[in-house]
C-alpha cells in the first residue's frame, strides 16, 4: 500500500527497491531499467544534490537467468553454449574460457590449427565489441552518428563469423579439444579484405570523435579511478589499464597462441573516462596487428582433437581466465568426477568493474555518471549472469 | 515579375474594390492568420523530412523512402499517426499548466513570424521595433519549458526545464548582443531597414571582423536558445530520458514538437536577416551582368535559400558534434561569449562611428 | 614468490593454516575465526602483497558427501606485484554460516558477499550495506544457489 501510494505521488517513476530514511530529501532519480543510457537493463539509484551527484546504487538482476546454477544441469559439451549470453558482444572469447577449462582438466591437446583460428577469431570479436562500444559511448555522450559508422565496418565482421560459424552474435564455435567446424574458404580473404579497410577507417574514428574539443572536454578529468582504487575494486579489462594496472591477461598468463605473437599491453595513465577512451581505440589496432601476422600463418591439420563423446573431468577444481573485450572473465569449475560441472562461477569483468562506479560518480555531474558507464562498457548480461 | 508582393497588393487591392475598408481588413487578417498557420504546418513537415534525410546523409543510410515519392509523405504521415494518439496526462500531475505549456510553445513560434520579411515587400507586421519585438518574444519560451517541467510531476522532466531555465536566459544575453552588433551598423531596429541597408552587400561582407564574430556568437547562442544538439541538455536523452517533454505523448508532445522546428526556421530567419541581407540578392561590386542575373532570382528564393542554408549548419551541428555538460554549457557563456560579444560590440561601436566598414 | 616459498610465508603468519597443493594455485585452509586477522596480513605484508582479489564465491557441498563440509567460501588473490597466486577457502556450518568481511580491505569484495550473501545465504559479519543485490524483494534466505533449493514453477526435477 504504502509502494503504491508513492509511486502516485513521484509520477509514473519505480520507487528504489529501500528507501534510506536518513537521505529524505534528497533528490532521488531512477535511471533504468529502462533508459536510454543503460544499454539494458541496468536500474541506478542516484542521489543527486542538485546536479552533482551524492550517491549511485545499482540494483542488479533483472536480466539474472542464473546461468551458473543453469550450468550445474548441462554436461561439458553443453554448458558452453549458455555463456555466449553471458557477454554476448564477446561470445567467441566466453566460449574460448569455458572450453579452456573443460580442456585443462581433461589434459587435452589442442591442434595448433585449432589455437590460431581461435587467436584471429577472439581478436576480430574484440574489435567487433570495441566498435559497438565506441558507437554507443558516442552516442551516450550525445553525438549520433558515430553508432552508425562504427557498425558499418562490424558488419563486416560478423560477416565473416556468418559464413564460418553460422551464427552473428552468439558464436557456438569452440568445443573442448578445439572447434566445430573448419574455416570457410573465404574466411583468409575476407579477413585481409577487412584488415585493409579497418586501417583506413579507424583514423576516420579519431578524426570524427577523438579530436573533437566538446568530446575532450567532457571526457578529461572525469571518472577518476586511480590506480589503488581500480585494484582494490577488482577492475580488469581497459577500465583498469585506463588507470595504469598491468592486467592483460593475455601478456602475463598467455593462452592459447598469444606468447607466439608481437603485440603491446596498452597502459594509459590519465585515470580518468578519456584514458578509458584511449585504451580501447589503441586496443583496437594492436588486434588488427595480432590478426596481421595470424591470418597468413594458420596451420595445416586437424581442427579439433579426438575426445570421447562424454566428457568426465576428473574430481578438482579448475581455473581459467582469458581477456575478453571488457577485461578478465575467470571460469572456476568445481568437478566431483561428473558428466556435468558440480559448481561453476564465472568471475564476469562487469560486474567488478561496475562496483566500482559509485567511487568514480561521487561529486560529478549527471552527464559525466553516463559518460562513465559508456567508458566502463558495461554489458548488463555479463553482470548479472 | 511574378513575386509574393504582387500577388498580396492584388489581393490587397481587391479586396478594397470589394469591400468597405474594415471589412477589407478584418478579411486580410483572417487571410494572413490561416497563412501563418499554413506556414506552419508545412515547414514542421519539411524540416521534420529535412532532418531525417540530413541525418540519414550524415549517418550513411537511407533516411525516409517508402512513404509517397521518396519518403516525402513520411512526415505527414507521422503527423497523423501523432494525431490519432491518445494523449496522456500524468496522475499528479498540474492538469492546466501541464495543457497549456504545449500551446505556449506554440504561440511564441507564432508570434515570432509576424515581422520576418519573406519576401521584397512581404512582411506581416512591418513594426518599428521589429528586431526587438524578436528578441523579446522569443525569451517567452523558456516560460512553456518550465511550465512543462514542472507540471509534468516527473524529475527528469524538472531536471530538464531546470536546465532549459538555466540556458535559455544565459544565451539570450550574448544571442541579443551580437544582433545589437548589426543595429548599431543599421541605426534601426526595423528588419525593413535592416534588409535596405544591406542593398549594396551582406552585412557579413560589409561589417568584416565585428560582424563575423557576432555572426559566429549568434549562431552559437540560437543552437543553444532553442535547445538543439550541442546543447540540447534540456532533453539530453542519454542522460534524462527525453527531458522537459518526458511526459507528453500525441499531439501534444507534437506541439513542442513542431515548435522546436518552427524556433530553428525564425532563428535562421532571423540569422538571414541580418547577416545575410535577407531576401537580398547576391550582388559582385559593378559585375552589372552577373548581379541582373542575380535580380532574376526571386527574393523569395533567396530569403529562403539563405535560412535553409543556416538551418542546414544547425542540422550538421547536431549530427556531428557530443553534447556538452551544464557546467561546460554555463562556462562557455558566462566566461567566453558573453565578455567576447562585448568586446565586440564596442569594436562594432568604433568602426561604425569612424565609418571603417564598407 | 613460488608456492613452496609462499607456504613457509604463509606458516609464519598462520601456524594453523592447512595446505593443499593439488590445483594449480596453493590452497590455504582457514577457519573463519582466523579469517579477518589473515586477510589483513595477507594484503599488508610486503612480501605476500596479495592486493588483487579477482574472484571471491561459495561452494554448497551438501548433496554428495558426508565427509565434506557445508558450505565453503573460496577467495582468489593475486598480486599485482610480485605477480603470484593463492586459493584461501574456510569451511562453514551451514545452519549459522557466517564469516568476517573483507570488504573494507578489498572495496570489489562489497559486491562479490552481497552476491553470496543471498544465492547463498552466507552472513558476513560487519559488511556496510548486506543487502539483496541481484534478487528481487522477498527473497532474503531463499538462497537460489543452494543445491536444496527448489523452485516448483521454473525447475524440472531430473
Amino acid at each position: 500500500m504504502f509502494r503504491e501510494t508513492e509511486i502516485l505521488k513521484t509520477g509514473s517513476q519505480i520507487l528504489p527497491i529501500k528507501q534510506n530514511l536518513e537521505g529524505a530529501g534528497d533528490f532521488v532519480i531512477n535511471v533504468g531499467p529502462q533508459h536510454p543510457a543503460t544499454h539494458g537493463v541496468l536500474h541506478l539509484v542516484i542521489t543527486l544534490n542538485g546536479e552533482t551527484i551524492k550517491k549511485v546504487e545499482p540494483h542488479l538482476g533483472y536480466i539474472h537467468r542464473s546461468i551458473e546454477k543453469m550450468c550445474e544441469r548441462l554436461n561439458f559439451r553443453q554448458f558452453i553454449y549458455v555463456t555466449s549470453r553471458m557477454d554476448y558482444l564477446s561470445a567467441h572469447i566466453n566460449n574460448h574460457a569455458c572450453a579452456m577449462c573443460v580442456e585443462k582438466g581433461m589434459q587435452l591437446e589442442v591442434p595448433d590449427r585449432a589455437q590460431v583460428i581461435r587467436v584471429i577469431m577472439d581478436e576480430l570479436t574484440r574489435i567487433a565489441s570495441h566498435e559497438l562500444w565506441w558507437g554507443a559511448m558516442a552516442m551516450d555522450i550525445g553525438a549520433f552518428t558515430p553508432f552508425f559508422h562504427a557498425f558499418r565496418e562490424r558488419e563486416k565482421i560478423n560477416e565473416i563469423m556468418e559464413e564460418t560459424c553460422g551464427a552473428r552474435l552468439t558464436m557456438n564455435y569452440y568445443v573442448p579439444g578445439g572447434l566445430m567446424a573448419d574455416l570457410h574458404p573465404n574466411f583468409q580473404k575476407k579477413v585481409k579484405e577487412f584488415i585493409t579497410l579497418f586501417k583506413l577507417k579507424i583514423d576516420e574514428y579519431d578524426e570524427l570523435v577523438t579530436g573533437n574539443i566538446i568530446f575532450i572536454n567532457r571526457m578529461k578529468g572525469v571518472g577518476i579511478l586511480s590506480k589503488e582504487d581500480a585494484v582494490s575494486y577488482g577492475c580488469s579489462g581497459p577500465a583498469a589499464r585506463g588507470s595504469s594496472v598491468s592486467n592483460d591477461i593475455r601478456k602475463l598468463y598467455p593462452y592459447a597462441v598469444y606468447d607466439k605473437v608481437q603485440f603491446d599491453e596498452i597502459l594509459e595513465t590519465g585515470c580518468d573516462s578519456l584514458a578509458r577512451y584511449m585504451v580501447r581505440i589503441r586496443e583496437m589496432k594492436q588486434s588488427i596487428h595480432i590478426i596481421e601476422q595470424l591470418i597468413d600463418n594458420i596451420p595445416e591439420g586437424e581442427f579439433q582433437a579426438k575426445t570421447k563423446a562424454v566428457l568426465k573431468l576428473p574430481k578438482g577444481e579448475f581455473y581459467s581466465r582469458v581477456e575478453t573485450a571488457r577485461g578478465e572473465l575467470g571460469v572456476y569449475i568445481v568437478s566431483e568426477g561428473a558428466t556435468t560441472p558440480y559448481r561453476i562461477k564465472f568471475r564476469s569483468p562487469g560486474f567488478s568493474n561496475l562496483s566500482a562506479l559509485d567511487k568514480m560518480a561521487r561529486g560529478s555531474k549527471l552527464g559525466d555518471l553516463v559518460a562513465m558507464m559508456g567508458t566502463l562498457d558495461l554489458v548488463i548480461p555479463d553482470i548479472d549472469r | 515579375m511574378w513575386s509574393l508582393s504582387n500577388i498580396s497588393s492584388a489581393i490587397h487591392n481587391w479586396l478594397n474594390q470589394t469591400f468597405n475598408p474594415t471589412w477589407a481588413m478584418i478579411i486580410e487578417m483572417f487571410i494572413a492568420g490561416i497563412a501563418v498557420i499554413g506556414l506552419f504546418a508545412l515547414l514542421g513537415l519539411v524540416l521534420v523530412l529535412m532532418e531525417r534525410r540530413v541525418a540519414a546523409w550524415m549517418q550513411i543510410r537511407l533516411g525516409p523512402n517508402r512513404v509517397g515519392p521518396f519518403g516525402l509523405l513520411q512526415s505527414a504521415a507521422d503527423t497523423v499517426k501523432l494525431l490519432v494518439k491518445e494523449g496522456m496526462t500524468p496522475n499528479g500531475a498540474d492538469k492546466f499548466l501541464f495543457n497549456l505549456a504545449p500551446f505556449i510553445a506554440m504561440m511564441v513560434a507564432m508570434l515570432l513570424m509576424a515581422p520576418i520579411a519573406f519576401a521584397k515587400d512581404f512582411q506581416l507586421w512591418n513594426l518599428n521595433i521589429g528586431v526587438l519585438y524578436v528578441t523579446a518574444v522569443s525569451s517567452i519560451m523558456v516560460v512553456s519549458i518550465l511550465m512543462a517541467g514542472w507540471a509534468s510531476n516527473n524529475k527528469y522532466s524538472l531536471m530538464g526545464a531546470m536546465r532549459s531555465g538555466a540556458q535559455i536566459v544565459s544565451y539570450e544575453l550574448s544571442a541579443g548582443l551580437s544582433i545589437l552588433t548589426i543595429v548599431v551598423f543599421t541605426g534601426s531596429l526595423n528588419i525593413a531597414d535592416i534588409i535596405n541597408a544591406q542593398s549594396n552587400g551582406w552585412w557579413i561582407f560589409k561589417g568584416h571582423i565585428p560582424v563575423l564574430i557576432s555572426f559566429v556568437i549568434f549562431i552559437v547562442a540560437v543552437t543553444a536558445e532553442t535547445n538543439r544538439a550541442p546543447f540540447d541538455l534540456a532533453e539530453a536523452e542519454s542522460e534524462l530520458t527525453a527531458g522537459f517533454h518526458t511526459e507528453y505523448s500525441g499531439m501534444k508532445f507534437a506541439l513542442f514538437f513542431l515548435a522546436e522546428y518552427i524556433n530553428v526556421f525564425i532563428v535562421c530567419a532571423i540569422g538571414a536577416t541580418l547577416f545575410l541581407g535577407g531576401w537580398m540578392p547576391f550582388h559582385i561590386g559593378h559585375w552589372k551582368a552577373f548581379n541582373q542575373v542575380m535580380d532574376y532570382i526571386p527574393t523569395s528564393i533567396w530569403f529562403f535559400g539563405k535560412t535553409f542554408f543556416l538551418i542546414f549548419v544547425i542540422m550538421w551541428f547536431r549530427w556531428t558534434f557530443p553534447r556538452l555538460r551544464i557546467d561546460q554549457l554555463l562556462n562557455l557563456e558566462w566566461k567566453y561569449l558573453l565578455p567576447i560579444s562585448m568586446f565586440n560590440l564596442l569594436l562594432a561601436t568604433a568602426i561604425a562611428i569612424l565609418g571603417w566598414h564598407f | 614468490m613460488n608456492n613452496e616459498e609462499l607456504k613457509i610465508k604463509i606458516t609464519e603468519l598462520l601456524p594453523s593454516a592447512i595446505f593443499d597443493e593439488t590445483g594449480e594455485w596453493l590452497n590455504i585452509h582457514v577457519t573463519p575465526t582466523d579469517w579477518l586477522s589473515f586477510a589483513i596480513q595477507l594484503r599488508n605484508d610486503d612480501l605476500l602483497f596479495f592486493d588483487y582479489l579477482f574472484c571471491l564465491t561459495c561452494i554448497d557441498w551438501t548433496k554428495p558427501a558426508e565427509e565434506k563440509p557445508d558450505l565453503t567460501m573460496v577467495y582468489h588473490f593475486s598480486s599485482t606485484k610480485f605477480r603470484h597466486h593463492i586459493v584461501v577457502k574456510s569451511n562453514l556450518n551451514s545452519s549459522q554460516p557466517q564469516i568476517e568481511t573483507v570488504s573494507n580491505i578489498w572495496q570489489t569484495a562489497n559486491f562479490l558477499e552481497r552476491e553470496v550473501y543471498e544465492m547463498f545465504g552466507v552472513n558476513f559479519l560487519n559488511h556496510p550495506d548486506l543487502r539483496l543485490l541481484i534478487l528481487p524483494d522477498g527473497w532474503e534466505g531463499k538462497n537460489p544457489m543452494r543445491k536444496n533449493f527448489e523452485d516448483p514453477i521454473n525447475m524440472i526435477k531430473l
